[in-house]
This record gives C-alpha cells, sequence and structure tokens, in this order.
C-alpha cells in the first residue's frame, strides 16, 4: 500500500515538475522536436530518392532477342533457360506482333509505319535483373544460351543508376549518423541544464533521507512527458512540412519525374520511430543527468 | 547516539580536517560543537551523514557504522538525524506545509497521516498560519523554523544543527535556540554547530571545543567561558 501510494505521489510530481520547471522543460521540447524533425525530413528525403533510383533500375531492362528462325513456341521455351540465370528476376516474353503494336502506338499511332511487317522484328524478352552491378556477367550468360541472337542492354545507365545508389546509401548513413550525435549531444546539454539548474534540490532530497530511486522517479516520469510530447510534437509538424512540400513538388513542370511516397505510406514507421526516440532521448537522458547529482 | 573513536580526516588534496577525534553524544543530550572557521566542524557534520567518509577510526550514527555502510543505507539512516542548516535549504517552488510534508512523503507516509502531523510541527515552531506560503515570502527566522520543522517531522533521533543562525539577527537567533531547547526537553538529541560565543555563553550546555581538527575541550564550562575567565 505504502509503495502504491508513494508511486501515486511521485507520478504526480513528475507530471508538476514539468510545469514548475516551465521554460527549461519547453527549452527541452523544443531541441527534442527540431532534432527529430530535422532526422525525419532527411530520412523521408533519402527514402524517397532510393524508391526514385530503384523505380529507375527497374526500368532499366535487357532486351534478348530470339532467333528469327524460331517459332513462337520454340522462342518461347528459350525463356525458360533465361530464368534459369542467376541473376534474373524475370523475363516477360515479347512476340514480334505485340513488338509492332507497342513501336507503332509509341509513335503516335503514325500511319507511315503502319506498313511494319512483323516477320521483320524477332521475338524477345525484356529481363529485369536482380542486380545491376551485375550486368555484364549476366549479359555474357545470356549470350550463351541457345537460341539467342542478339542482346540489347545499357551499361553504363546501369553503372550510373548503382554509382548512385551507393553514394546515396553512404551519405544517408554518414549524415544521418552526424545529425544523430549532433541531436544527443543538444539534447543531452539541454537536459543536464535543467538537471544543473535543480542540484540543489536534488542535495536537499538527499540530506532529508530520500533514496535515489525516489529522487530519480519524478525525473523519469518528467522525461517520459517531455518525450511523448516532442515525438507528438515533431510527427505532427514533419507530416505537414511533407505533405506541403510534396503538394508543391507534384505541381512543379519540372519535378514530374519524382514520384513522391504519400505520407500516409510511411505513416507507422514514423510514429514507431519518433515514439522511441522521444521516449528514449526524455527518459533515459533525464534519468542519466541526474546520475551525477545523486552522488551526495 | 553519536560516537567518533579516533577518527581522522585527510581530504585529497592532502589537508588534514580531523586528527583523531573522540567523542560520544548520548541520546538526549544537547551539545554545542564550536571552534573557528576551519577548525573540522564541518568536516563532523559531513562525516555523522555519510557525506564523507573518514579516513581512519570508526563513527556510529544512532546505531549505524558508517565506515562499513552500504550506500543503499544511507539514506535510512539519514532519517535518523534532522539536519538543519545555516541557509536553510529548503526547496524553493514547494509551499511550507510541503517542504514540510516531504520529509514524511520519503517514508511513504498516507495524506491523512501527513494531515494530522504537518500541522502539529508548524504549530511546534510557530508557523501554524505560514502553511501556503513560500520560502521565499517568509522572513530568514521564519524559514529556519520551517527548516527545524521538516527536520522534526518524522520524530528523528537527532538534530544537527550547522550553525542554525549564521543569518539571523540576535534576537531571531535566540528565539530559534529556545526552539531547539525545547525540542531537546521533549527528549531529541540536540546538537549545534556554531562559533558565535555569545550565543553559546547564554546556555548553559555541554560544549565541545575544536580547534585544527583536535578536540581541545569537553564541558559544560564550555571554551568560549573559559577563555572569558
Amino acid at each position: 500500500m505504502k509503495r502504491i501510494r508513494k508511486l501515486g505521489y511521485l507520478f504526480k510530481e513528475g507530471v508538476r515538475n514539468m510545469f514548475t520547471h516551465g521554460f527549461m522543460s519547453f527549452a527541452a521540447v523544443c531541441v527534442t522536436v527540431a532534432c527529430l524533425v530535422i532526422i525525419g525530413g532527411f530520412s523521408l528525403i533519402i527514402y524517397n530518392l532510393s524508391l526514385f533510383v530503384s523505380d529507375m533500375e527497374q526500368q532499366n531492362r535487357v532486351l534478348v532477342y530470339v532467333d528469327e528462325n524460331y517459332d513462337t513456341g520454340a522462342a518461347k521455351s528459350v525463356g525458360s533457360r533465361i530464368n534459369l540465370v542467376d541473376n534474373v528476376r524475370e523475363a516477360v516474353f515479347m512476340s514480334r506482333e505485340e513488338a509492332v503494336e507497342r513501336f507503332i502506338k509509341e509513335q503516335g499511332a503514325d500511319e507511315t509505319f503502319a506498313g511494319i511487317n512483323p516477320s521483320d522484328l524477332r521475338d524477345r524478352f525484356i529481363v529485369t535483373l536482380e542486380d545491376n552491378s551485375k550486368m555484364a556477367e549476366t549479359v555474357e550468360q545470356l549470350r550463351q544460351i541457345e537460341g539467342v541472337a542478339r542482346i540489347a542492354d545499357r551499361p553504363e545507365i546501369a553503372e550510373g543508376i548503382t554509382t548512385i545508389q551507393r553514394v546515396l546509401n553512404i551519405v544517408s548513413i554518414g549524415v544521418i549518423v552526424v545529425l544523430l550525435v549532433v541531436s544527443l549531444f543538444m539534447i543531452s546539454n539541454t537536459i543536464k541544464l535543467a538537471m544543473y539548474d535543480r542540484r540543489d534540490e536534488i542535495a536537499i532530497m538527499k540530506m532529508i533521507g530520500a533514496t535515489n530511486r525516489f529522487i530519480r522517479f519524478p525525473y523519469f516520469v518528467e522525461g517520459f512527458l517531455i518525450g511523448v510530447i516532442s515525438a507528438a510534437g515533431a510527427f505532427f509538424i514533419e507530416w505537414g512540412l511533407y505533405d506541403l512540400l510534396a503538394s508543391r513538388i507534384t505541381q512543379m513542370q519540372s519535378m514530374q519525374l519524382l514520384s513522391i511516397v504519400p505520407f500516409e505510406e510511411v505513416f507507422l514507421p514514423m510514429v514507431v520511430t519518433f515514439g522511441a526516440a522521444g521516449l528514449f532521448v526524455g527518459m533515459f537522458g533525464s534519468v542519466m543527468s541526474i546520475r551525477k547529482f545523486l552522488d551526495v | 547516539m553519536i560516537v567518533f573513536r579516533n577518527v581522522t580526516k585527510v581530504y585529497t588534496t592532502g589537508s588534514r580536517a580531523l586528527e583523531g577525534v573522540n567523542l560520544q553524544i548520548d541520546d538526549g543530550e544537547f551539545v554545542f560543537l564550536v571552534g573557528p572557521s576551519g577548525s573540522g566542524k564541518s568536516t563532523i557534520i559531513k562525516l555523522l551523514t555519510a557525506e564523507l567518509e573518514p579516513t581512519s577510526g570508526s563513527i556510529e550514527v544512532n546505531g549505524y557504522r558508517l565506515e562499513t555502510i552500504k550506500k543503499r543505507q544511507i539514506p535510512y539512516m539519514r532519517r535518523t538525524v534532522g539536519v538543519i542548516f545555516q541557509d536553510f535549504r529548503l526547496i524553493e517552488n514547494k509551499t511550507v506545509f510541503e517542504n514540510v510534508a516531504y520529509g514524511m512523503r520519503i517514508v511513504g507516509a498516507s495524506g491523512k497521516e501527513i494531515q494530522a502531523r504537518v500541522p502539529y510541527v508548524l504549530d511546534l515552531v510557530g508557523l501554524e498560519n505560514r502553511g501556503r506560503r513560500l520560502p521565499h515570502e517568509l522572513s530568514g527566522g521564519e524559514q529556519q523554523r520551517v527548516a527545524i520543522a521538516r527536520a522534526l517531522v518524522n520524530n528523528p533521533a537527532m538534530i544537527v544543527a550547522d550553525e542554525p543562525t549564521g543569518n539571523l539577527d540576535p534576537q531571531r537567533s535566540y528565539e530559534i535556540m529556545m526552539l531547539l531547547e525545547s525540542i531537546n526537553a521533549l527528549g531529541t538529541t540536540v546538537m549545534v554547530v556554531t562559533h558565535e560565543r555569545e550565543l553559546v555563553n547564554r546556555f548553559t550546555k555541554r560544549v565541545i571545543a575544536i580547534e585544527d581538527g583536535k578536540v581541545i575541550n569537553d564541558g559544560m564550562d564550555g571554551y568560549y567561558i573559559n577563555e572569558e575567565n
């Protein structure tokens, strides 16, 4: 009973502390929100860019032309051998007729091309690779397959995309790590400052005979509340800013190539990440910061 | 009860604060601990509240052996000693009532117990109508009374007052000493650390005089009285 009574009192104290030290709590919330918004914003940009790059990668396919002497049935059977190659994700068959149809369509149904005879073309496979960086080896393997007449690949595009992806990965990891370190430093300094403000109070509590746990618990509650408020604030600010930017970008003609992921799609991971980061920073930060003042 | 047996304290800087101090304060006594600045008075208080550990010797406070006490037992030992400081050390954002009640909160007292005990203690120190005030709204003498009420609220075996009148005028100082004397009359051991000669001379109590880290006099006649004679 005593323990429950104590817990109830300490919880109330934690809530009260947040308001009685309103300015420092406000500062801690602001710094945490700012850091979370910056890291979250950067992560969203990286996420969109990586999706854009992998979308480009998907579009960079290899065309495998089948020997023109093969009839449609025999041509289709080449597909099963193509699919056996390690790095092949998918091989979609396109007959000569479909190829002509598609070509005319791409030319805007121009009458000039109406007379093209499908027998002038070859049946083909549109091959998507698992890993574009291994394109050269895969093309070599495809060339060895019986019935393959020619291969049209774009190695320079594949290389370009692979390079972009590598750079993007390194840069994003680097920037996120730097942002995390800077944020933790800023947040822990703000919380330390808030705790330094209360070192006398903690010393008094110790002299009266309060246990470390008794002193720490309200700070833990306070840190929890600061964490929740910061996470919620940062989340809604991020959401608002993201939607605003996304609508601006989609309205811009020059940005039509970019397709922005709707926020709803990343809603859950963002809630979880922001919540976890806010709580970790709030609770861990406040409990760690009072540690040295407890040694009286 | 406090017992110091051959206690020596040397700080990490090499400064020797106490040298083979032996003293015993029995339950129910009223004792003045006197001496000039830097004589070792504050070190004695820090040792008996376990803020410091002795370099050698043994200290016993209300049944706790401080040279072997475990860290987690220190708060429980401190609850047996009510400490009063020169600068009052009240929690500024808590009212007088809350400051006094805080001592009871840490031992898990119920709201009912707090509501019964705190007004009684505030009445005892003459602050029955000041419960809702914040410390900064009170005079120095009143703030010291709040500190005494807080020290008293859990019925400690002993009150240790470190220069309790250092920030007060002579009249308020005398009132505080009278209050401590009446608390002692109720059975609580009281130890007052001071360097105010006149104040000590107004009370006929046991005086332990300390100088250069050594006890140089211990008796009812008092060090300062001897010096005057």
